[in-house]
């Protein structure tokens, strides 16, 4: 009892920043387009998050932090359509144009701190996320203590916005246009979609989720920017938009075990049964699962079609 | 039509890399730098004196060979984002022999540097395995073992080569490539034997590529699996072997900061980089040896060069960064400059 009242809202802490962004990797990988830049999409989000934070804590007060990641999603969209641009309208290797993006954040994220703060890291945030208790639903006899007393509200914004993603995306037209798009762009285009704005707008939200899992990331985690604010959370994102089928509530799923996965590695050690796993066990799960999952061993992983492919009209 | 493709096969990349630096130049107006003043800080800071181009030659060395990492397993049509893992394990597993073996120098320095580039083939086979046996997309798989190198690296030096300590030991000198010929050469930079042996992978690669039954085979599977399968060729073996001599030589490059540059390994906070720019150099340098050693020069000045700016010209480091991502962007999207360069080319014909 005592044990799933300190694992479970770790597990929130830590899944939230990869369920945001995970979910932008199944927007843009569900309508083609690889996107092997979250990493730097979470990086630009922290940067803006905590940059906006610091600027307005005074003019804005207790709201900063949600205006920071609002501010935060903005920015990373913004920043996104230059991988837009690159993949789906010059046709440009897409990972390769993900991986650019991430060099491209982090030195921009740098670059910036440094020009403005003077040196490596920003100053620690005055306005970050605090756990609270979540109204009446923190009284709820059992269940309450274990899963609203102590716990970011960011955490479960995070898990709503995974079952919103899963209407758009298996309940409107535009989620199946989407879908359709990644799955056979030439059938879709005969039908009257256009490849490239599903796709552009697929990419456009998957940097707004990736600046929102960044920015969230940041202001309840680590409280400012620097280098290693962001160190491979974003592929760890891109992990879980695997080991989730592609599917939103899988992917969901997986961000909260890979979350899971991370607690332990931290609260591990007042856990008697997990004190003498080595860390380093804990620390290469996810990575190691998706690995497995990917080779079929749990569960086959296919991924949409398309995903990949630059559309170039009139070709085969 | 052909001799176009190779006009512009090489113009892409100067092209990119003119843009590159013109929009770095912007980028520094914008903040308030003088752009002229920070380039020759930089040039200053890569070619200023014996020291810092020795450095200079040190920080090259390993970018030829992530770069033939990268650039091997394109030529079969493989994507190796792992190098950065395979340059980890290489590390380590040349300093391990490095550390524990007592022998003399002409067996234990080569024995270190192969042992190094065994341990990068075998982080690069697995991939390879997985994509030839079950269709597993080796993009993914990379990034995962990435991670797994690094953090299963980190708890090896911790917890087996020293006793909770965050660097090992020297290696013994027996297996060091350190010349003391070389460092008196530049004032004591520390230049190593590794850019001969960076400069040989790149000749192994050019040879193996272009002269040999296995790199005709393993170029025809990057060209059309199917009609290589259908000449009699077995697809699946040679993509491992593709995906274990990219290892290999990214485990060279690993094998390079252990037994030259450091002597030593460190529990790591984050990636080297090694692997990342290696893409990098890669896509700059076509996929071609030459084109890498190129790429890999150049690459290496401005890393090396971007030391000086904060000092001469109060621009941060980063900006070369920067700098390198929007090449990479530049030269991605050959498309753009393609379509410029057929635009001026039209205007000029009429």
């Amino acid at each position: 009892m005592d044990l799933l009242q300190s694992i479970i809202p770790t597990v929130l802490f830590y899944s939230a920043p990869l369920i945001l962004t995970a979910l932008g990797g199944v927007f843009s990988e569900r309508s083609g387009v690889v996107n092997i830049g979250l990493e730097g999409l979470m990086v630009m989000g922290a940067f803006v998050g905590i940059v906006f934070n610091l600027a307005f804590a005074d003019v804005f007060g207790t709201w900063t932090p949600w205006l920071s990641i609002l501010v935060a999603a903005l920015v990373s969209a913004v920043f996104s359509i230059i991988h837009a641009v690159a993949s789906v309208s010059l046709h440009a290797n897409q990972v390769v144009s993900g991986v650019a993006i991430n060099m491209l954040a982090l030195g921009i994220g740098i670059y910036l701190t440094k020009v403005w703060y003077g040196k490596g890291q920003t100053d620690m945030v005055d306005q970050p996320f605090y756990t609270q208790n979540l109204g009446f639903l923190a009284d709820i006899p059992i269940i309450g203590p274990i899963f609203f007393k102590g716990v970011y509200v960011t955490s479960y914004v995070a898990i709503i916005l995974a079952f919103v993603v899963w209407y758009v995306l298996y309940k409107t037209p535009f989620g199946l246009r989407l879908r359709a798009v990644g799955e056979h762009p030439m059938a879709a285009d005969t039908n009257g979609i256009s490849v490239t704005k599903m796709r552009y707008i697929a990419v456009i939200l998957s940097g707004a989720l990736g600046g929102l899992g960044g920015s969230v990331f940041a202001l309840t985690i680590v409280s400012n920017f620097s280098h290693s604010t962001i160190v491979g959370q974003g592929f760890m994102a891109l992990a879980a938009v695997i080991f989730g089928k592609w599917h939103p509530l899988g992917a969901m799923g997986a961000a909260l075990f890979f979350g899971f996965a991370q607690s332990l590695s931290v609260v591990g050690g007042s856990i008697p049964l997990l004190q003498d796993i080595p860390q380093v066990f804990l620390l290469i799960a996810p990575y190691v699962l998706t690995i497995l999952a990917l080779a079929g061993f749990i569960g086959r992983a296919e991924a949409p079609k398309a995903n990949g492919v630059p559309y170039i009209k009139g070709s085969r | 039509m052909t001799e176009n493709n190779k006009l512009f096969g090489i113009l892409v990349p100067i092209v990119s890399v003119i843009l590159g630096l013109i929009v770095g130049a912007i980028i520094m107006l914008f903040s308030g730098h003088n752009p002229i003043i920070a380039y020759t800080s930089l040039w200053n800071g890569a070619f200023g004196d014996a020291f810092t181009i020795g450095e200079t030659v040190r920080r090259i060395t390993p970018l030829i060979l992530t770069g033939l990492a990268v650039a091997f397993a394109f030529k079969s049509g493989l994507f190796n984002i792992g190098a950065e893992g395979q340059v980890i394990v290489g590390w380590l597993a040349a300093v391990w022999v490095g550390l524990t073996i007592d022998a003399p120098m002409i067996i234990h320095l080569p024995l270190a540097v192969i042992m190094g580039a065994i341990a990068g083939a075998i982080w690069g086979f697995i991939p390879g395995l997985l994509k030839a046996k079950i269709g597993v997309h080796e993009v993914i798989v990379t990034i995962m073992l990435n991670y797994i190198a690094l953090f299963s690296t980190n708890a090896v030096i911790r917890g087996v080569l020293t006793d909770q300590s965050t660097t090992t030991e020297r290696i013994s000198p027996t297996a060091s490539l350190a010349s003391e010929w070389l460092q008196s050469l530049t004032f004591f930079s520390r230049m190593h034997y590794g850019i001969l042996i960076a400069l040989f992978a790149a000749v192994v690669m050019w040879f193996l590529i272009e002269r040999t039954t296995i790199g005709y085979e393993l170029k025809a599977v990057g060209f059309n699996q199917h009609a290589s399968k259908y000449a009699g060729m077995n697809v699946s073996k040679n993509i491992i072997l593709s995906m274990v001599i990219a290892g290999g030589f990214a485990g060279l490059a690993g094998a390079m900061e252990g037994l030259g540059t450091y002597g030593t390994i460190s529990v790591m906070s984050g990636f080297t980089n090694l692997g990342f720019d290696g893409i990098a150099v890669a896509l700059l340098g076509a996929n071609n040896p030459l084109g890498v050693i190129f790429a890999a020069v150049l690459f290496g000045v401005l890393k090396e060069g971007a030391g000086e700016m904060p000092t001469g010209a109060g621009v941060p480091t980063e900006l070369v960064d920067i700098i390198i991502a929007l090449i990479i962007f530049f030269v991605a999207s050959s498309y753009l400059i393609r379509w410029l360069l057929l635009r001026f080319k039209k205007e000029g014909d009429k």
